[in-house]
């Protein structure tokens, strides 16, 4: 249990402590439905078990469904067993067990309440759809406010954030999924409670459990897509030495470049994977010519400078990268019009080709190749400022310049690589990274 | 084409018959019928392509209208004639955008959806206007849907399996089996919201559609969106397998030709979907090692060289697959594919034979493909696998022997 601190358990020991309030007018009550509990407890245990570990999310629309269907201490029984024996991928195992237990009865309890003040379990009970839907969302609302107040807490007393903000975040988030998730437990509500029973409400978790199985999948496939980008760019350092992690370098402070310059988040993901694969048209380039030690005779100087058009055509294939293609085809264009492969100047070269090419240069500049020893960051942004309009575009120059003087430049480790950062030149003030 | 009349003649009688038998006896209940026939319309207008089950939202909506008995609580009396006619009209009015298009097999699907609806229409509006199921009060009338769903979509995936196979001329079994094996996935929710849509439309009237609609919908984007990064995935992998061609290693075109003539292969043999899948993706990088060699091949073709080298090449072709996100089992098959054939896993073999087919074919004249077939089962005696080779002729003399298209 090391590495919580105390405040943080107290916040556990007190969220537990109110829980166990909510639950003790259960051992007076008489009408308890106890049948009802168990089996709702039971199908959320049950869920729990499955849905954490593949889909990584809660099984809300049972909880909801007890907040629609019972009375709120009994509501709040239900996320108990799954919770404490939930699946935990971390430790401490038995504190964030309890977390969990502590808060799922907390947020049900009160959207129970919620739900029964504002009429709720007669709607529910009579079918009255179109006015159930108010309590219900009323009480999702609440679910959702006490779930992120509670997390919101928890991040300030563990990690030192601000509270006020983060509870804003993890409100925001969750709300969509949560009111899904509410509609779904008051159609279980209804059914539960019409003549057709508990039979046909446990229908309505079909299509809950498909929704979150092509998410999953998406996410899974999503991931793929990064891997298949990652390898394209290894079958380049298959072939020569020196780039290794170049590429994912050179995404990097590509993406740096245009977050400075302000463009939008879709076309700052088109430069990181132009960036990242700027260099893959050495593929096309003889192995020989790329790991040759001495100096290139011009003819063989030729045939390497053939490698944007190659990196072009092999990516032709690849529609998402749209614009980013044109960055792989003019990264070595120079904006005076003295570079390849067409020589184009000034503006006639694409926007995502001048932020590569500054990054690919100070990438080239601060790594250790065959050929020459790294440089330090400052003498690098130097060089860089001194090309500025002959080589490169001074707004790509400057905007990387500016960030990092402010961010440090902290090139991503891949994995088979020892770690080193070079920390932001002395004359600006570095700000300590967020790490979450 | 023949055998894909039957059905395609089957659905658009019914379509008709239903709608002569709807003008003549006027609509019922008009309001349900619209609110239905919406769902199923904007679930096929949001359908995406080339996914098994491209548009459940309507798939579901069409169901649940076919086993619709009570609505809030009074009687209904939709026969057979008008569910058949709404979804029908529905689904074509939701697909004329796609038809527009002309993407995928839109009709293919139109067909499929009005034979299913039909089948649970008449399984069960005749018997519920008869008042056949009044003994049957409760969870029991659930459980009773329940049954005729899980029998429909049974039926849906015969007749999904038939249009497959007068659509491409695969072999039916193999395509039957795919179709089977989705049931419990997608097909049984699919099953499951049609059921309950149609008990929550009994209990709580219209207003359960939009409240279902939601999660459905979610489902569909999400499909959407995952049937998206698919394809570019698969974009990323055929420019992979392309990097080698550029480079000059191997023919331009050699490994898409392997990748197409290998799945053939594979469908002869009966390898479920997903094995195809995995089949295509080795087939398309099979020739990824050789980017590790200092000088090419000549012509890049693998299949002369000694047996250790070939081994190591494909080795280091399986250690690139490995940082894709294609499955492992893409990455075995690449590594495998210059062992000795007992030793390999089936799509290893099709690779292999396939490869050395296409490389032998290279260059030769007419006669060549007959030659090279000839020169494969000589060579069946530990390199490549007999099955194969004759699957591989018996697909050549289908497409009758023609020399490989060029790229």
């Amino acid at each position: 249990m090391e590495g919580v601190p105390a405040r943080a358990r107290g916040h556990v020991a007190g969220a537990a402590l109110a829980a166990l309030l909510c639950l003790s007018p259960l051992t007076t009550a008489p009408d308890t439905p106890w049948w009802a509990v168990a089996l709702l407890a039971a199908l959320y245990a049950a869920g729990e078990q499955i849905a954490r570990r593949r889909f990584a999310g809660t099984f809300s629309p049972v909880l909801l469904a007890g907040a629609f269907l019972l009375p709120a201490p009994a509501a709040a029984l239900v996320p108990l067993p799954g919770a404490l024996c939930s699946y935990v991928d971390k430790g401490p195992v038995l504190l964030r067990r309890v977390w969990r237990a502590a808060q799922s009865a907390l947020a049900v309890w009160a959207a129970a309440h919620v739900h029964g003040a504002l009429g709720g379990p007669e709607a529910v009970a009579g079918s009255d759809v179109p006015y159930a839907l108010l309590p219900a969302g009323a009480a999702v609302l609440v679910h959702c406010a006490v779930l992120a107040a509670l997390d919101g807490g928890m991040f300030a007393l563990a990690e030192g954030l601000p509270a006020l903000k983060v509870c804003r975040g993890l409100f925001l988030r969750s709300l969509a999924p949560l009111a899904v998730h509410g509609l779904a437990g008051l159609m279980m509500a209804v059914l539960w409670r019409s003549p057709y029973g508990p039979v046909a409400a446990l229908l309505v978790l079909f299509p809950m459990a498909v929704s979150w199985w092509v998410f999953a999948q998406y996410h899974r496939e999503r991931a793929a897509h990064r891997a298949t980008i990652r390898a394209l760019v290894q079958a380049v350092d298959i072939k020569d030495g020196y780039t290794r992690g170049h590429s994912e370098r050179v995404g990097q402070a590509s993406v740096m470049i245009a977050r400075e310059l302000g463009m939008d988040e879709s076309r700052v993901e088109v430069i990181r994977f132009a960036g990242i694969l700027h260099d893959v048209g050495k593929l096309g380039v003889p192995t020989r010519l790329l790991r040759k030690d001495g100096p290139l005779t011009p003819e063989e100087r030729r045939v390497i400078e053939l490698h944007p058009e190659y990196g072009h055509e092999i990516t032709r294939g690849i529609s998402f990268l749209g614009e980013a293609r044109s960055a792989i085809l003019h990264h070595h264009e120079r904006i005076d019009g003295s570079g390849y492969p067409y020589g184009l100047a000034g503006r006639q070269i694409p926007e995502p080709a001048r932020v590569v090419a500054v990054a690919d240069a100070f990438d080239a500049m601060t790594s250790t190749r065959s050929y020459s020893r790294a440089r330090p960051v400052e003498v690098a942004l130097a060089e860089l400022e001194r090309c500025a309009g002959t080589q490169f575009d001074p707004r790509m120059v400057t905007a990387l310049v500016r960030v990092i003087g402010r961010e440090g430049w902290h090139p991503r480790v891949t994995a088979d690589e020892p770690p080193h950062t070079v920390p932001a030149p002395a004359t600006a003030p570095e700000r300590p990274g967020v790490t979450r | 084409m023949t055998p894909c009349r039957p059905l395609h003649t089957a659905a658009a009688l019914l379509t008709v018959g239903s709608l002569l038998v709807t003008f003549r006896t006027g609509v019922e209940e008009g309001t349900v019928v619209l609110a239905f026939g919406a769902l199923v319309a904007v679930g096929e207008l949001l359908s995406g392509p080339g996914l098994r089950e491209a548009a459940p939202l309507g798939a579901a909506g069409g169901l649940s209208y076919a086993l619709l008995g009570e609505h809030a609580g009074h009687p209904g009396h939709h026969g057979v004639a008008q569910v058949v006619s709404v979804v029908a009209a529905a689904s074509l009015l939701g697909s004329v955008p796609h038809l527009a298009r002309g993407q995928g097999p839109v009709l293919d699907r139109l067909v499929r959806r009005v034979l299913a609806v039909g089948f649970a229409a008449v399984c069960f509006q005749p018997l519920y206007n008869n008042g056949a199921f009044d003994r049957w009060r409760g969870p029991l009338y659930a459980l009773v849907l329940l049954a005729l769903l899980v029998l429909t979509v049974l039926c849906d995936a015969v007749i999904a399996a038939a249009l497959a196979h007068s659509r491409t001329g695969w072999p039916f079994p193999p395509l039957l089996r795919d179709e089977l094996r989705a049931v419990p996935g997608i097909g049984s929710a699919v099953c499951a919201t049609g059921a309950v849509m149609a008990l929550a439309v009994a209990v709580v009237g219209l207003w359960a559609l939009p409240v279902f609609s939601v999660p459905l919908l979610l489902t569909q984007l999400s499909l959407r969106r995952y049937a998206a990064v698919r394809a570019t995935n698969r974009q990323t992998i055929v420019s992979l397998a392309r990097a080698t061609e550029i480079a000059g290693y191997t023919p331009a075109g050699h490994a898409r030709r392997v990748a197409a003539l290998s799945q053939a292969v594979g469908r002869d043999l009966g390898l479920p979907e997903a094995e195809l899948t995995v089949l295509e993706y080795a087939a398309l990088m099979h020739d990824i090692g050789q980017l590790s060699l200092v000088d090419p091949v000549p012509a890049g073709a693998t299949s002369g060289l000694p047996a250790a080298e070939q081994r190591r090449i494909a080795l280091l072709g399986g250690a690139v697959v490995r940082q894709t996100g294609a499955s492992a089992q893409v990455a075995a098959v690449v590594e495998r594919q210059a062992d000795p054939y007992p030793e390999q896993p089936p799509a290893a073999r099709i690779v292999r034979v396939v490869n050395a087919y296409e490389e032998k074919v290279q260059g030769t004249g007419p006669g060549g493909p007959l030659t090279a077939l000839e020169e494969l089962r000589l060579g069946t005696g530990g390199e490549y696998a007999p099955e194969v080779v004759e699957a591989l002729a018996r697909v050549l003399s289908r497409d009758c022997l023609t020399l490989p298209k060029g790229g």
